[in-house]
């Protein structure tokens, strides 16, 4: 069975028709992961075993089988997921790609976890990711770089780039990943597939290891929109293990988009000016052309506070990484170096447990939080932030979507970005929906001449989340 | 910024760093202060916050857990009758 070319909705018909199981599905998955993980290092763990607390894959196919064959199913049900490696699951290790987790267990289910295990979803493993979700090519993880399955000697983007890179090897039929400056989107994009950050508080993030809490949210990554939306309408809404997550009435959350809604765009040229390969601006203008061609209004706009997405993000993120990850300190989990005191104890635990980005980004949110710096740095950023949501919010009074290339350039080889700031502007058109928590969708637009993908991205206003899967049907 | 000041951001950190660590670190650190301190000449004073944060913690009554305590316990990397175990503190 080519299960790299199968989307969720033709493998979900197939099983409702009988035509095929959801342990054949695994299995032609568990195939693919022998042939190929090796190479492109992409599951961290394939459960093929169960414990007294967790199901191996082929038992939730069978389970999945049995709920299809009693009329039970729903359109998840069987279908075989990829989980990133911070999104827990009880009994199953969970280690965010770091050596500190290494031998963590979750003792609960995610909010994400539980929706899809009640709709029969089948986890097959766990996959790379760049250490904490701090990166943009898995080139952090502690378990070694994930690979790109479309040429292995680029990087999937990241920090999802295990999920994206499942997904494009068919090891997998769709992937969970974590968004927090572009962390789904863009490995989507580098991979040629579709990447959705939905709208901060929509998704719960209860069970996914907090990286910075005001940014993050979990979302699919899928073969198609349509694919994308299976799994967004799946694990989308109110959950009270997070206290941020809404109800999606309560909020005028539009279930179907407005009629007329989403066929005004809006491009901020002055972003494109300077930093983007040139395959990338044509790649993106030819897809301007087929919007156009199918209807859509094009308008140039301007978003001045908004180009500072990036400079706020580097400020507001690694301040919120090094609180968050202060929970770290080898007492109630994770690695324990002995030292000779309880503090000696902290510093050595955590000096082994954690790579260098992660140092790097503890030791700068440190900074930008300490006694001097705090007003200059911390607080400034708050406020620039207010005014991109705000700068947001008056623009989609004009367009319904803004629209930029997903990333500034196509995959790059390993080692390509060894500066962080270079790195780090590689994420610079998918933070700003991170910053604003807005919805935001990363489309596959053709590939390059060297024959990696390239994305187009969407950007909408709070809550639309469900008009930007309508899109891609017109970008063909 | 200065080596001193890294050691004293790690002391902070609690994150012990070897010499060359520190100066890459500074390196780095410069680079990125470098980049993000263009948000000092943004002009924002007329910008007003229209939303306010609300509580929404619930009320302090216990409630059953789908975890059982010997599966956190079972995490800790140290443990002796059901409670975390450290070196002496005081």
């Amino acid at each position: 069975m080519d299960v790299k070319n199968l989307t969720i909705k033709q493998a979900s018909e197939m099983l409702k028709k009988g035509e095929t199981t959801s342990v054949e599905l695994v299995n032609a998955c568990l195939k693919n992961i022998e042939e190929k993980n090796k190479e492109l290092n992409i599951f961290l763990e394939v459960f093929d075993t169960s414990t007294s607390l967790s199901a191996s894959a082929l038992e939730q196919a069978q389970k999945a089988d049995q709920m299809i064959k009693e009329g039970n199913g729903t359109e998840l049900t069987g279908i075989p997921v990829a989980i990133k490696d911070n999104i827990l699951i009880t009994g199953k290790k969970v280690s965010a790609g770091s050596k500190m987790l290494e031998n963590y267990v979750a003792s609960y289910d995610a909010n994400v976890i539980k929706k899809l295990k009640e709709a029969g979803a089948v986890f097959i493993g766990r996959v790379n990711m760049d250490e904490f979700a701090m990166g943009s090519s898995t080139e952090n993880s502690a378990y070694g770089p994930v690979k790109n399955p479309i040429d292995p000697s680029c990087v999937p983007g990241g920090s999802s780039g295990g999920s994206a890179a499942a997904v494009a090897s068919g090891m997998a039929l769709c992937a969970l990943g974590s968004d927090t400056g572009g962390s789904i989107r863009q490995p989507a994009s580098f991979c040629g597939l579709v990447g959705m950050k939905p709208t901060y508080d929509t998704v719960s993030r209860s069970g996914v290891m907090a990286m910075a809490s005001s940014l993050d949210q979990i979302g699919p990554i899928a073969k198609t929109s349509e694919d994308a939306k299976m799994i967004f309408d799946c694990i989308v809404g109110k959950d009270e293990m997070d206290a941020t997550s809404v109800n999606q009435s309560e909020t005028g959350f539009r279930a179907s988009p407005k009629p007329g809604f989403g066929r005004v765009v809006g491009v901020p040229r002055d972003w494109l000016k300077e930093g983007v390969d040139k395959d990338v601006l044509e790649n993106f203008e030819q897809s301007l052309e087929k919007l156009k061609n199918s209807g859509y209004t094009i308008k140039d706009i301007s978003l001045p506070y908004s180009k500072y997405s990036l400079a706020v993000y580097y400020i507001l993120m690694p301040a919120e990484v090094s609180t968050n990850l202060s929970r770290l300190d080898g007492v109630r989990y994770g690695l324990r170096k002995e030292g000779e005191s309880v503090a000696d104890t902290y510093k050595k635990s955590r000096s082994e447990g954690f790579g260098a980005e992660t140092r790097r980004r503890i030791i700068l949110g440190t900074y930008v939080l300490s006694h001097g710096y705090y007003d200059a740095y911390y607080n400034k950023a708050w406020k620039v932030r207010h005014a991109i949501e705000k700068e947001f919010e008056n623009i989609f009074k004009e367009v319904d979507f803004v629209m930029t290339p997903t990333t500034p350039s196509v995959a790059f080889k390993f080692g390509a970005k060894k500066d962080p700031v270079q790195m780090y502007l590689s994420d610079i058109f998918t933070v700003p929906a991170n910053i604003a928590g807005l919805p935001s969708i990363s489309i596959p637009s053709g590939f390059s001449i060297s024959g990696l993908p390239f994305g187009i991205e969407f950007t909408g206003p709070l809550f639309s989340d469900q008009a930007l899967f309508n899109i891609e049907k017109d970008l063909l | 910024m200065q080596i001193k000041d890294i050691e004293n951001l790690a002391e902070l950190a609690k994150i012990e760093l070897t010499e060359t660590e520190k100066a890459d670190l500074l390196k780095d650190l410069d680079g990125i202060l470098d980049y993000v301190k263009q948000i000092e000449s943004v002009e924002v004073s007329d910008i007003e916050v229209e939303y306010s944060s609300k509580n929404v913690w619930r009320e302090d009554v216990p409630a059953a857990r789908v975890f059982s305590r010997e599966q956190v316990i079972s995490q800790f990397p140290d443990a002796k009758d059901g409670f975390v175990k450290v070196k002496k503190i005081l």
